[in-house]
């Protein structure tokens, strides 16, 4: 099991490849990309391996026990506290092996795309170590076997989001999202964080995440601090995913390039918080009792948080004009629905809508960047400069199709399996409500999705002769056409995957289903369901019906009062409106919240420290200096010295030690101190030899 | 044992002092001989550093080693007692290889009024100060070597520092003497309640027999004394104005090694000596240490200038050192230990990168900055590896001192309320969000967007021979322990279970 035990290496090659980028990238003949391909195709071979062991792999167990045990690897001890040795150690199982796949290899389409793409950049060259990076610190992240390894990438995937979004920071704009999102998911951090901590303890003092799901559903934990460290660690879910309220950074992370918008900001990194949930599932099982029939009155607080997200982010879609946001809050509604099904018990349609969603997300988001790259001067506006171009790119056009076809959930194409199967468990778990809201998002996303469709692709072209929002390249050229190869063979090979992926677990196989079983799963025994036409039926239908009305609201102007409703309905204007501002959550929290903690509270907390307790500091100084003075002109000068003067000669002596006191130099406050010191000595031995009688 | 474990320690404190006197000798005018000098006598010591390194038994770091112990001052019973166990022994390295890398750094960045003899002799006796202080058993001892730190500072700060520099050399010093002197106070207790000795591991012996009424009153001495050299909120307020105007090297010192000794103190005497008085107090040191992150953090947010940020940066920073070192456990006291030498790497590094920033643009006002990335980039690179470690970034240094700090609290020794120590631990995991704020917003205005239209037509070098030689080693580390944490912890972590036996008991 070679490939099994040394998983590690998937993201020590990347890893490697980053520094080797940095450091000679700019000298080698492709300026750093070969060093980039090379490490994450090896690493995409690699994982190809370990799935062809994993899946070659015995199983044991019988019946519904039956299960391939996950493979441990521990590397080198990686901190150690007394008795509690912390391992930096890997853990594989299904579910990591299918997370390898799908990273990798979207990883290295996304890094031959850009070779055409980001062709001429500025710093083409950091931004393939950028990606190197990316990649390696995901894999950590996934094959992690400790809650706190698992940070390490969590953190890694973060700031290299961070540097990604923010690759263009000479605008201001580009710096602001990557800061905002840096910022979103760090707020999230700081509850994960605790989050692991009250874990680490719950579990005898161990970070390693297969025992945390053991001690979880034996009952190892009390469920009272089961429930809180599952919600601290649903924090960091919810900023990393971009669950609601936290969602408001991943539209803006468009501003970064869009090949780490397909990559990072859509197939990857932001999974990372459902993963997580998939990864601990122990904990959030026994936590919310997600599995407890009745449903635990039907309210899972990660259900509930999912259904939000579907519904919120789809709604917002509809009124964006570029058409990256269009496919951000996309993804946002998407995950929505991933995390929705974790609650809901549906852990293989998660992690299976997981699997099928980073494909034809990937695609579409990479056709949106064929479309700026060749078709319309490197705007992303669908309005201003998108429509007709079906005919001059027609690669372009028929993935980008067919993606939308998937994610609509349209037989027999991925999507469709992957929600099918998350709707059904939905309604058979008993969470009947939540299969409500799943449907209502699946109409909701066929229709934004052909509405999307039919602004980019047909119609009209409104082709603008203004120049590029992104000067990437210096070679636009006037009439749309097709994308290098560069860029169309990867959209063709995730445009295949949005077709193929989901039969994996379709067309009565459960293939997808046995070969991510883990131990977890059956020891929780979440429930699997056989495929329901009469589900499946209703999930098509409202699909369909979704791109219908969209496409007969576009096409043929049907619904004609809700044509320009916004013009003469002043409720209909102020609902537009609240869209248009996302909630006012931006607000809120940018100027709101951030405002004041940037400016009141720092500049108070500033005020106070400068007059309140330095001013007490100076305060102190000043009056040292006042009584020195008074000691002297008054006392020594008047009173002392007009006995001294009676007396004689001897006044010299005296006067001249108190005279220091005044003079401020350094030796004399400290002789003053020591003075003060001493005498403080004896009072306190005198006081001490007191107590001690 | 054999000579070189007799005296090697004793090599290490005074070799910097004998150069300092050595460096009195070389000619005014000859600069290039006293840098010369100066480098030598700093690598002799780090040689020697390299040499107990390699022959430090590691798998006794709870055993003080290299230990000289002789007749010193009969009249007091103090005695010349230095060792070093693996609590002390990290600090020291640090304390040797940072003071390397400054002279290395001022090599042509010496700031008026110049005099790079005086400047390099008092960077001598600063050194011999700081490594005295991390290996001294004896109070007294300590006590000289603690104070002889002072000096050097003020001089530094007073002669080669900025505008201010009158204002704040005296303040520093006026309010660390002000310490100094409470816990002077300490000592002397100490010895009259402990045995008539003020050698330090037999004071551990005796200290617990010493009534807990004085207990608490002898801690509180020692604790204004190391609290203030911390600093702890609300005694930080020197911290700011010393920063902003010492040169550059005195920053690096000053945040790299002299805030260190005030902790190293708690850890040293403070905790093992007094060991109820440790408990009847931790729930306000961590008060004040969680203060201090947010206060610090606020700070840090309110700032325009970049070198006021990161001194207000160090208040956050020593806050969980401080809150660690709090919960009287071995998770928080091996936190903390990482979390100065952590501290002393990356804020080192970015207060060299302040003075390499001001330098070249003549001004730290951040709001006058900006670009740093295109008119040098790997001066902004760096800043935001910096930037990065700084606020706790896992796998860099960084994080290994606030992650296990924070860990630490929510189950602190025995007999301290753990609620309290748990509100303690969110206040403090919200800092790190804080610490996100304020350096990156620094970064962005520092290193993004174009440069500004004042600066854009100079021409900026990007970063120095020297500046390389310097910061490559302090890079390297913060990555190397945030790689491999194991390396540090494994030195202090036998060590700190000998401070921490004491707090797993209900008895002391």
């Amino acid at each position: 099991m070679f490939f099994l035990d040394n998983a590690w290496l998937t993201w020590a090659l990347p890893a490697s490849a980053f520094v080797v980028i940095l450091f000679f990238g700019r000298r080698l003949p492709g300026k750093g990309a070969e060093i980039g391909i090379a490490a994450v195709g090896g690493s995409f071979v690699l994982s190809c391996a370990a799935a062809a062991q994993w899946i070659g792999r015995g199983t044991i167990g019988e019946g519904e026990e039956r299960v391939r045990g996950a493979v441990d690897h521990t590397l080198y001890t990686w901190f150690s506290n007394g008795q509690v040795k912390v391992p930096l150690g890997i853990h594989v199982d299904g579910l990591t092996v299918m997370m390898l796949l799908v990273v990798t290899l979207v990883s290295l389409l996304v890094q031959v795309y850009s070779t055409a793409y980001m062709h001429g950049d500025r710093r083409y060259t950091y931004f393939y170590a950028a990606l190197a990076l990316f990649t390696a610190s995901m894999l950590v992240l996934v094959t992690s076997s400790t809650t706190i390894f698992l940070l390490l990438g969590w953190e890694g995937v973060g700031l290299c989001s961070f540097m990604l979004i923010g690759h263009w920071w000479e605008e201001k704009d580009n710096s602001d999202a990557a800061l905002k999102a840096f910022f979103t998911t760090r707020l999230g951090d700081a509850g994960m964080l605790i989050g692991i901590i009250i874990l680490f303890f719950a579990n005898g003092q161990s970070f390693d995440i297969a025992r945390l799901n053991r001690a979880a559903l034996s009952g190892g934990i009390d469920h009272t601090v089961l429930v809180v460290g599952a919600v601290a660690l649903f924090m960091g879910v919810i900023g990393k995913s971009a669950q609601f309220p936290l969602h408001t950074w991943l539209p803006d992370a468009m501003a970064g390039p869009t090949p780490v918008s397909a990559l990072i900001h859509a197939a990857t990194m932001v999974v990372a918080g459902v993963y997580l949930v998939a990864r601990c599932y122990g904990v959030f099982w026994a936590a919310f009792r997600v599995g407890h029939h009745p449903a635990w009155h039907g309210i899972s607080y990660v259900a509930v948080i999912g259904a939000i997200t579907i519904v919120i982010a789809a709604a917002l879609a509809f009124v964006q004009d570029d058409i990256k946001k269009v496919l951000a809050y996309s993804t946002v509604s998407q995950l929505g629905y991933m995390v929705m099904a974790l609650g809901v018990g549906a852990w293989t349609g998660g992690i299976f809508h997981l699997f099928t969603h980073a494909f034809f997300k990937a695609c579409l988001f990479l056709g949106a960047g064929s479309v700026s790259h060749s078709g319309s001067h490197h705007s992303f506006d669908m309005k201003k400069d998108m429509g007709g171009l079906w005919r001059a790119m027609p690669i372009t056009h028929a993935t980008f199709v067919i993606a939308s076809l998937a994610l609509a959930g349209i037989f027999p194409l991925a999507g469709f399996w992957s929600k099918d199967d998350i709707l059904l468990t939905a309604g058979k778990n008993g969470y009947n409500a939540f299969m409500v809201v799943g449907l209502v998002g699946a109409f909701m996303t066929a229709a934004y999705m052909a509405r999307t469709v039919y602004l980019t692709f047909y119609g009209e072209h409104r082709g603008g002769h203004h120049g590029g929002q992104h000067s990437a390249a210096g070679h636009a050229v006037d009439a749309p056409h097709e994308s290098p190869l560069a860029i169309t063979v990867p959209l063709v090979v995730l445009a295949a995957f949005s077709v193929v992926a989901g039969w994996l677990n379709g067309f009565g196989v459960h293939w997808f289903a046995e070969w991510t079983r883990n131990e977890v799963v059956v020891q929780a025994h979440v429930p699997e369901y056989k495929f329901s036409a009469p589900t499946a039926a209703l999930s098509m239908a409202v699909a369909v019906a979704g791109i219908g009305v969209g496409l007969l609201y576009y096409l043929r102007h049907a619904f004609g009062p809700l044509h320009r409703a916004t013009e003469r309905s002043s409720l209909a204007r102020a609902g537009y409106r609240f869209l248009l501002n996302k909630y006012y959550l931006d607000v809120l929290y940018t100027d709101i919240i951030v405002g004041s903690i940037k400016g009141a509270i720092a500049r108070g907390a500033y005020w106070v420290n400068q007059r309140v307790i330095d001013g007490a500091v100076n305060a102190v100084g000043i009056g040292a200096r006042a009584l020195a003075r008074f000691t002297y002109e008054v006392v020594d000068q008047k009173v002392v010295d007009g006995l001294v003067n009676g007396t004689g000669a001897s006044a010299e002596g005296g006067g001249s030690v108190l005279r220091r006191l005044q003079t401020g130099r350094v030796q004399q406050y400290a002789a003053f101190l020591f003075g003060a010191g001493a005498i403080g000595a004896l009072a306190l031995v005198l006081y001490a030899n007191q107590g001690a009688r | 044992m054999n000579v070189f474990d007799h005296w090697a320690l004793s090599g290490v404190i005074f070799v910097p002092i004998l150069g300092a006197i050595l460096l009195g000798f070389v000619p005014r005018a000859q600069e290039t001989a006293q840098k010369s000098v100066a480098l030598l006598i700093s690598l002799v010591t780090g040689g020697l550093m390299v040499g107990i390194l390699a022959r430090f038994d590691y798998n006794a770091t709870d055993k003080l080693q290299f230990v000289t112990d002789r007749r010193w001052i009969d009249v007091i019973h103090s005695r010349y007692h230095v060792g070093v166990d693996g609590i002390a022994l990290p600090l020291l390295a640090l304390s040797v290889f940072i003071t390397i890398a400054c002279i290395i750094y001022s090599w042509d960045h010496f700031p008026e009024p110049h005099n790079p003899k005086a400047f390099l002799m008092l960077l001598l006796v600063l050194e011999t100060g700081m490594n005295g202080t991390f290996c001294a058993e004896d109070l007294i001892l300590f006590f000289v070597f603690f104070e002889l730190v002072l000096l050097p500072m003020y001089f530094m700060i007073g002669v080669w520092g900025g505008p201010n520099r009158q204002y704040a050399a005296i303040k520093f010093f006026l309010f660390t003497l002000f310490g100094s002197a409470l816990m002077i106070l300490g000592f002397l207790a100490l010895f009259f309640k402990g045995g008539n000795t003020f050698d330090i591991p037999t004071l551990v012996h005796n200290g617990s027999a010493i009534a807990r009424s004085t207990q608490v009153l002898i801690f509180a001495g020692l604790f204004m004394g190391f609290a203030i050299k911390v600093p702890m909120f609300p005694f930080h307020t020197w911290l700011p104005d010393a920063h902003t105007e010492a040169p550059t090297v005195g920053s690096v010192i000053l945040a790299a090694v002299l805030l260190k000794l005030g902790t190293y103190g708690f850890i040293r005497i403070a905790l093992p000596v007094l060991p109820y008085a440790a408990r009847r107090w931790a729930p306000w040191i961590g008060l004040l240490a969680v203060i201090g992150i947010i206060y610090g953090a606020l700070g840090s947010l309110a700032q325009r200038d970049l070198k006021r940020l990161v001194a207000f940066s160090s208040v956050a920073h020593m806050g969980f050192v401080m809150l660690g070192i709090s919960t009287l456990t071995s998770f928080g006291l091996n936190a903390a230990i990482f979390g100065m030498v952590a501290h002393g790497l990356i804020t080192g590094m970015l207060f060299f990168l302040a003075g390499s920033i001001a330098e070249r643009f003549n001004t730290r006002e951040i709001s006058r900055l900006g670009g740093l990335l295109v008119q040098a980039p790997r001066l902004g690179w760096i800043l935001g590896f910096c930037a990065m470690a700084s606020l706790g970034l896992p796998g860099l240094a960084g994080f290994w001192g606030e992650f296990p700090a924070i860990l630490s609290a929510y189950q602190p020794a025995q007999g301290l309320n753990i609620a309290l120590f748990r509100a303690f631990m969110v206040v403090a995991a919200v800092g790190t969000v804080l610490a996100a704020g304020y350096l990156l917003w620094m970064y962005q205005r520092t290193a993004f967007g174009e440069p500004s239209a004042e600066f854009a037509a100079i021409h900026v070098h990007d970063v120095h021979v020297p500046e390389w030689i310097a910061w490559t080693p302090l890079l390297l580390g913060i990555v190397a322990f945030g790689v491999y944490p194991h390396a540090l912890f494994h030195v202090t972590d036998g060590a700190v279970h000998g401070v921490t036996a004491v707090f797993t008991s209900r008895a002391s």
